[in-house]
């Protein structure tokens, strides 16, 4: 379902607003209704979306815009702002015990991933030289304590189990366990409740009891509606819960329940579930989130992934190479390395501001084609990288053979070269032509 | 506590599962009809409040604000009490529209597909036992293979109701255990195929193709055969579940939708946006954690649950 941003919204909104000083009461109000929208479209709790109207209004009305803002801009920078501090400034991570091992304790509903995130917990702390131990308490569902053994062998951690067991007596077991097998990290994966059901909800506070566990981490589903306010009030006030693990958020989703979860708890969202594979866990950005809900792609983690991996120097080198037409089939191949250490197109470009993943539909990127393109240039002796000019009918046949590819292929790669090239030409040419390029604008700035 | 559960009543238990919406919906209803003497902008706006906290979403919200602004013009309506029985006619008129059964007549495949941690393999756990104490035969595919341990899961499942399981092993091709359940049920003459399938993010292009590919392996090696495509929805999913519904229609042609874990302080409401905007209907509801808590969804006693008090 292609939702339209709430930027485009919002610019459209106000564009005849263009080149007033202040925003008025009235500009504001209108603002606000698209606003509430997008919010509610989102999930975000209904109750959490009025205080954070109240706030934004409060503050956007007489607000000065910014000499390089559209009103509608201008909003969206207020909104961007608002609901980052409501997020929870910076991101936080789990303290480790003084004393090992560490016990972290993962809660939740049916459904919501506690099971898998536990595995991928076990993953991060491993990597991060932690040696834990999974503990397998959920002794309802049927096969969980299977999956999660299936999920631990996968991730080289040990499971303590002991069948259907009282929780208790396990956690308690498990806790022995683990410090004579030097274990410093104790995971416990709990049964997944309707936090109606008392009896479940009572078997994790004395779980809580029995062990006392450092964190208490509330695994939820990004895709989770108004309810996420009431789970999450829920777990908080009948066990106290640490922080939060929101999990699917691979999914299109714009995830309002993180935002409903973490204003009515105060707790912070510590983790994000990016995907089935068990390394996909992510720190969680308050910010990207912010952006997220509202529909605006997450820019900031593409701006950091571009400056991340592509060298600053090399970029300059790059930018005199275009502007001289000196552009050769190594510098291609250079550029084709910068990309691949981006991680998958398909990922970048769903960053992107207005690429929802229905636009990207019908756009398939082959990310095959790259090492194949790098194999043709490798096997182009330097000469004929400086000159492709030169590459004749036999050269062609020497490098299809050499990379394993076909002749196809290397006239292909020749002839994309070429329109790149002549693309660049005319784009040095347009710039230099009229002067001053436009400004580029992102929509939140 | 599984004695007092099966002593309950269907209605018992469909009443105690919808308990909770329907105290939400309509306390904050009664609440309002009290508050407000007038019909007003703020009553409209309340109601409104009360529709998104519910799930139903703004899109659907707006289509029964609509409909009952006009009402309370055309009618010259000043009661407000009348308001409630007004929501309760739209939702239900939404929910019936066009509305349709599951085809259980001569041998059905039941593709069970949705996102995950939504309780597909539950729901057809609970599924193969109503169908088997019906008296039918059925055969369950466990074309989940990528979560671990869903095979054992479902395993359990099959012998609790009383229905043979087709299974390979964990990472094998899904399309390979639906095309030997296929011939399982054919030479076994079973009355109903459930296919069982890896939970799946709607966004995930290659795991839909997955999807595309058993329904086509359906298709071929079972013409014969009626296929009902069951969507199953978490009942805490927010608007998402548009996009989720849209998106395996596109893919897989969905004939209805299963709704779990009614049982929870959920709402269900987006029920009624999903029917309201795709017109796909709502085939059985899940009330609670035991085999029998799947029931048949019927639009006027769904509506009437959650107004009645």
């Amino acid at each position: 379902m292609a939702f339209e941003s709430l930027a485009d919204k919002l610019q459209s909104a106000l564009k005849k607003l263009t080149g007033k000083g202040r925003l008025n009461e009235k500009d504001v109000k209108e603002a606000m209704r698209e606003v509430r929208l997008a919010l509610l479209e989102a999930d975000v709790n209904f109750m959490v979306v009025r205080d954070l109207i109240k706030k934004i209004t409060q503050r956007a009305v007489g607000s000065e815009i910014m000499e390089s803002l559209t009103p509608g801009q201008q909003v969206i920078k207020i909104v961007n702002e608002e609901l980052t501090a409501l997020m929870g400034g910076t991101q936080s991570k789990v303290v480790m015990a003084s004393k090992p091992p560490t016990i972290l304790m993962l809660v939740g509903l049916q459904g919501s991933g506690k099971t898998t995130h536990a595995g991928k917990l076990a993953n991060y702390f491993r990597k991060q030289g932690k040696n834990p131990l999974l503990v397998a308490c959920d002794i309802y569902r049927p096969a969980a304590i299977k999956q999660l053994q299936v999920v631990g062998d996968k991730v080289d951690t040990p499971v303590f189990e002991l069948g259907q067991e009282d929780p208790v007596h396990i956690v308690r077991k498990a806790l022995e366990y683990a410090k004579e097998n030097q274990h410093d990290m104790v995971l416990v994966d709990t049964a997944g409740r309707l936090h109606i059901n008392e009896e479940l909800m009572n078997e994790l506070i004395s779980i809580k009891s029995a062990v006392q566990p450092h964190e208490i981490l509330l695994v939820v589903d990004a895709m989770t509606g108004q309810d996420a306010v009431n789970v999450a009030q829920a777990f908080n006030e009948q066990l106290g819960i640490d922080g939060l693990i929101l999990t699917k958020l691979d999914g299109d989703t714009r995830g309002g329940a993180a935002l409903s979860a973490r204003a009515v708890t105060g707790k912070p969202v510590k983790f994000v579930g990016m995907g089935e594979k068990l390394d996909d866990l992510e720190v969680f950005h308050p910010d990207r989130m912010a952006s997220r809900i509202l529909g605006m792609g997450d820019v900031l983690t593409i701006i950091e992934k571009a400056q991340a991996s592509i060298d600053l120097k090399k970029a300059e080198e790059m930018e005199r190479k275009l502007r001289t037409q000196t552009f050769t089939l190594d510098d291609y191949l250079d550029q084709l390395e910068q990309i691949k250490s981006m991680g998958s197109m398909q990922d970048i470009l769903a960053m992107i501001p207005g690429m929802n993943s229905s636009k990207l539909g019908g756009l398939k990127i082959d990310e095959k084609q790259i090492p194949r393109t790098q194999a043709i240039i490798q096997s182009m002796t330097p000469r004929e990288r400086l000159n492709p000019s030169i590459i004749n009918a036999s050269r062609r046949k020497r490098i299809a053979a050499g990379s394993g590819t076909r002749i196809q292929d290397v006239n292909q790669l020749l002839k994309s070269y070429e329109e790149l090239k002549r693309m660049m030409k005319q784009m040095t040419d347009m710039s230099k032509g009229k002067g001053r390029r436009g400004r580029m604008k992102f929509p939140f700035m | 506590m599984k004695d007092r559960m099966e002593k309950k009543g269907f209605f018992a238990k469909l009443r105690d599962g919808l308990t909770k919406t329907r105290n939400n919906i309509t306390s904050r209803v009664d609440e309002l009809v009290k508050y407000y003497r007038e019909i007003d902008d703020d009553f409209f706006e309340e109601l409104e409040e009360t529709l998104i906290m519910a799930d139903v979403g703004i899109h659907t919200t707006e289509e029964i604000m609509n409909y009952i602004r006009d009402k309370v013009r055309e009618e010259k309506i000043g009661d407000v009490s009348r308001i409630k029985d007004l929501l309760k006619e739209k939702i239900i008129s939404i929910l019936e529209e066009g509305s349709r059964k599951p085809e259980l007549a001569g041998p059905t495949v039941m593709l069970v597909v949705g996102v995950n941690g939504v309780g597909k393999t539950t729901t057809i756990g609970k599924l193969a036992s109503r169908f088997c104490r019906e008296g039918k035969q059925v055969i369950i595919a466990a074309a989940d293979t990528f979560r671990a341990a869903a095979g054992e899961q479902l395993e359990i499942w099959s012998k609790r109701a009383g229905a043979s399981i087709i299974r390979h092993k964990e990472g094998a091709d899904p399309a390979a255990v639906v095309f030997d359940a296929i011939q399982s049920a054919k030479s076994k003459k079973a009355d109903i195929l459930l296919c069982d399938t890896a939970g799946r993010l709607h966004n995930k292009k290659n795991l839909m193709n997955e999807l595309e590919k058993i329904s086509r392996i359906i298709d071929r090696e079972f013409p014969e055969a009626h296929k009902e495509v069951l969507l199953v929805v978490d009942a805490t999913t927010g608007q998402n579940a548009i996009a989720q519904a849209a998106q395996f229609r596109e893919s897989v042609g969905i004939t209805g939708i299963a709704l779990t874990k009614l049982d929870g302080t959920a709402k269900g409401g987006v029920v009624v946006a999903v029917k309201s905007r795709l017109n796909i209907p709502i085939y059985y509801i899940g009330v609670g954690e035991q085999e029998d808590d799947l029931h048949p969804f019927d639009p006027e006693d769904f509506a009437s649950a959650l107004f009645d008090s």
